[in-house]
């Protein structure tokens, strides 16, 4: 194989949008919020099998001792995050409308830390990779795939990049943005942890260019005497939406597509998100696993925008009340950034895992938009960054219609809602195909289920 | 919490663009068109744009009410409907030979398709096709306009449009500024450029058809033994390739598409101008191509992202 060298400037992407950033907190240090009386941990706070509680209403509980897991192989186990008492286990309902165990702790205020919480023995890679399953690590950009399952590559599979993802292309979050100026080290010795047990010698660090702060302190410690074979380097993105996609990043880091329906290992590449990895390294020291994290709290209704690290499980509600709360009548709460976050039904949620965000709005952002008739104006398909159809998808979705869902090859569609942001007659495009999408997943199903049936 | 919250799916944030937005920027654009359409031809062709806007708006209404449909006339899709219907015609028409074109374009092409989005041909277009089969005469009676070289007399005479012209009756300076005959809105060249420019420079067509149309078709005319930029300037290709042929519901969305769409429009105008009896040919050929357009569109599909081509004899 050629040698692999670095990309001097990003590889050329097609489509996304320039969505206004508004990163409001990007020079704001962060703020670590007190420990709340009650945290909140439901079982799925990733993707994947959900967890099992191994505790019992009445159990004390020290931070980071375990408190739930499963035997599955994609999952990741959950802890806790304060010291106290397990007042109940009972169902919430969670954004996306279904009901889910959740674990209520009550703290007591001492944070007494677990007899557990130790540093692992970490001398090969299934060390590693076990040692984060047991950190309960789960991707922190958002999406909450658990970490460990994505260190273990399949031996087929040649990963010879691992790329960083600093893009943080959502507008309003700063939280990767944060954690690239207050944990730099902990960033680059979390790389040189894992690049050295993946055997992997070429390391892109990619991050929008909207960010120059973060790229100067990332570019001081990659390019010290630390990265001795000069295997990692920063890589300054155009700063469009969506280029923390890992699809688009990968595309514009190393100019290789993942195939449809594949993963990234098939185009060489693993993507971390940036606190996950330096998650990695300050556990890796510490033994303490994934009981708080740093998130973005912004949005027009909030007083006082701020970057919060919170202890996992903390009521949605306080961490707004503990950033100055609300300036105006919320109409909207997110869980996520604006292009891709789940709108709540209201602020009695909790913060999970794979939340970077909290953002809440006023009436004037919150009122959507009525749709009005296609013009066939084509926005749509110059903005799709996976250069698909929207509009004909959109159409395709409305119809039920399989086969042109297929050719159109609407499972390629990541959702990331540029089509939506650019159409001019506000057609719910992305909405639509996500439609389409659920009705195909609904379709092979039926398929599977009649073939196994037909083999009895 | 006692306020009920919007949940919806996202993204939940939406760009300023709207159809209202494009359609006032397309009419901003025709400007320097109707204004210069105004000085050529005198005032008789701001009361035809008046007319025409005005009839197109009302028939829209109307028929939108008679459908039992939401008023649209908010888009100001009709205002520009009507506009450029009034510029493809010539400044003594009949009034209501005029109006009738409002109806065929309004009502039938584009109401009863569906409305906005939905007509598989451009409505003005075909509006100004239906015209010049039914009223021949009306449709090609240009008249001349003082200083002009052929008939300096009142503005009353009749006068051959370039394309029919003797050559060299027309220098590329007459065609620039609208020294000449025809549509009123064809003539001033340099207005349809400026108009031209301002829709790419807002990002309201990409100017792929433009240029591969009128690159085409200069090909086309050099092939032929023709001067090209004499074709260019001359009769409606202007018109047509920066507002008729950009029309984005009748044009495809996809950028190969464009150029294919394009490039036919340029090869059939040039074929009609040389081989047809009309001396015109853009109207026919862009109307033509409309038709194709669905066609075009399912062969110029782009590839997506980690597209692989499956192999031979392999089935998923």
């Amino acid at each position: 194989m050629a040698e692999l060298s670095f990309p001097k400037k990003p590889y050329p992407t097609r489509g996304g949008v320039h969505a206004p950033h508004n990163k409001n907190t990007a020079h704001k240090q962060s703020v670590e919020m007190p420990v709340p009386k009650t945290v909140v941990l439901p079982m799925t706070q990733h993707i994947g099998a959900p967890c099992a509680p191994i505790v019992k209403v009445g159990d004390t509980v020290d931070v980071g001792q375990c408190i739930a897991k499963s035997d599955a192989f994609v999952s990741a186990p959950i802890h806790a995050s304060v010291s106290g008492t397990v007042k109940k286990i009972d169902k919430i309902t969670m954004p996306g409308g279904n009901r889910v165990d959740a674990i209520f702790i009550e703290s007591d205020g001492e944070q007494r830390v677990s007899p557990d919480v130790k540093p692992p023995e970490v001398n090969n890679l299934s060390d590693l990779i076990s040692a984060v399953r047991e950190s309960g690590l789960v991707g922190l950009g958002g999406a909450g795939f658990p970490t460990a399952v994505k260190l273990s590559i399949p031996p087929d599979k040649n990963v010879d990049t691992m790329i960083v993802n600093v893009a943080e292309c959502e507008p309003y979050i700063t939280s990767d943005h944060r954690e690239a100026l207050e944990n730099g080290w902990d960033i680059i010795s979390g790389i040189m942890t894992v690049k050295e047990f993946l055997d992997i010698h070429r390391v892109i660090i990619g991050i929008e260019n909207n960010k120059p702060d973060a790229i100067k302190a990332l570019r001081e410690i990659a390019d010290s005497s630390v990265d001795i074979g000069d295997e990692i380097r920063v890589l300054p993105l155009k700063a469009t939406y969506p280029h923390g996609a890992e699809k688009i990043l990968i595309k514009a880091c190393t100019g290789r597509e993942v195939p449809m329906g594949g993963l990234p290992s098939d185009a060489g590449c693993l993507v971390m998100n940036v606190a996950s990895i330096a998650f990695i390294s300050r556990y890796l020291k510490t033994g303490m696993p994934l009981v708080s994290r740093r998130l973005t709290v912004d949005g027009s209704a909030i007083k006082d925008p701020t970057n919060v690290i919170v202890p996992i499980g903390t009521p949605i509600k306080e961490v707004i009340e503990f950033v100055g709360g609300y300036q105006e009548e919320p109409k909207k709460i997110l869980m996520g950034g604006p292009m891709m976050g789940v709108a709540l039904p209201n602020d009695e949620l909790y913060i999970m895992k794979q939340n970077n965000a909290i953002l809440a709005f006023g009436e004037k952002e919150a009122r959507l938009a009525e749709p009005s008739a296609c013009i066939r104006c084509g926005k749509c398909v110059s903005a799709c960054p996976m250069r698909l159809l929207p509009l004909e998808l959109c159409n395709a979705s409305d119809r039920r219609d399989e086969d042109a869902l297929n050719r159109l090859n609407a499972m390629n569609c990541m959702e990331c809602g540029c089509c939506s942001f650019t159409c001019p007659a506000k057609r719910h495009l992305v909405q639509t195909i996500r439609e389409g999408k659920a009705f195909l997943i609904q379709k092979k199903r039926e398929q599977d289920a009649q073939n196994k049936g037909g083999k009895k | 919490m006692e306020n009920k919250l919007y949940v919806s799916s996202s993204p939940h944030f939406r760009s300023n663009n709207s159809t209202r937005r494009i359609m006032l920027d397309v009419i901003i654009a025709l400007l320097p068109t109707s204004v210069a359409a105004c000085v050529i031809f005198g005032f008789r062709s701001a009361v035809l744009i008046a007319v025409c806007v005005a009839t197109c708006v009302l028939l829209e209404y109307v028929s939108r009410k008679i459908m039992k449909r939401d008023t649209t006339i908010g888009d100001l899709s009709a205002v520009v409907t009507g506009l450029l219907l009034a510029l493809n015609l010539p400044v003594d028409i009949n009034p209501l030979i005029a109006m009738f074109g409002c109806l065929i374009a309004i009502v039938v092409v584009k109401q009863m398709f569906g409305g906005i989005g939905m007509n598989f041909v451009n409505p003005a277009l075909a509006a100004r096709i239906v015209l010049l089969v039914s009223f021949p005469s009306a449709m090609m009676h240009w008249v001349t306009v003082p200083g002009q070289p052929q008939g300096a007399m009142i503005d009353a005479t009749t006068s051959a449009t370039p394309l029919a012209a003797k050559a060299g009756t027309y220098s590329y300076i007459d065609l620039l500024i609208g020294r000449c005959g025809g549509s009123i809105g064809e003539v001033c060249a340099i207005a349809l450029i400026l108009g031209g420019i301002y829709l790419v420079i807002r990002r309201v067509i990409s100017p792929i058809i433009p240029c591969v149309y009128l690159a085409t078709a200069a090909l086309m005319s050099l092939a032929f033994g023709l001067d090209p930029l004499y074709q260019i300037l001359a009769g409606g290709l202007l018109l047509g390739a920066i507002f008729m042929a950009t029309d984005y519901t009748t044009s495809p969305v996809t950028n190969w598409g464009k150029v294919v769409y394009a490039i036919g429009c340029g090869v059939l105008t040039m074929l009609l101008r040389t081989y047809s009896n009309m001396p015109e040919g853009v109207s026919f050929s862009i109307l033509l191509m409309n038709i194709l357009v669905p066609h075009i569109e399912r062969l110029t599909a782009p590839r997506t992202l980690g597209f692989v081509k499956k192999a031979k004899g392999e089935k998923k």
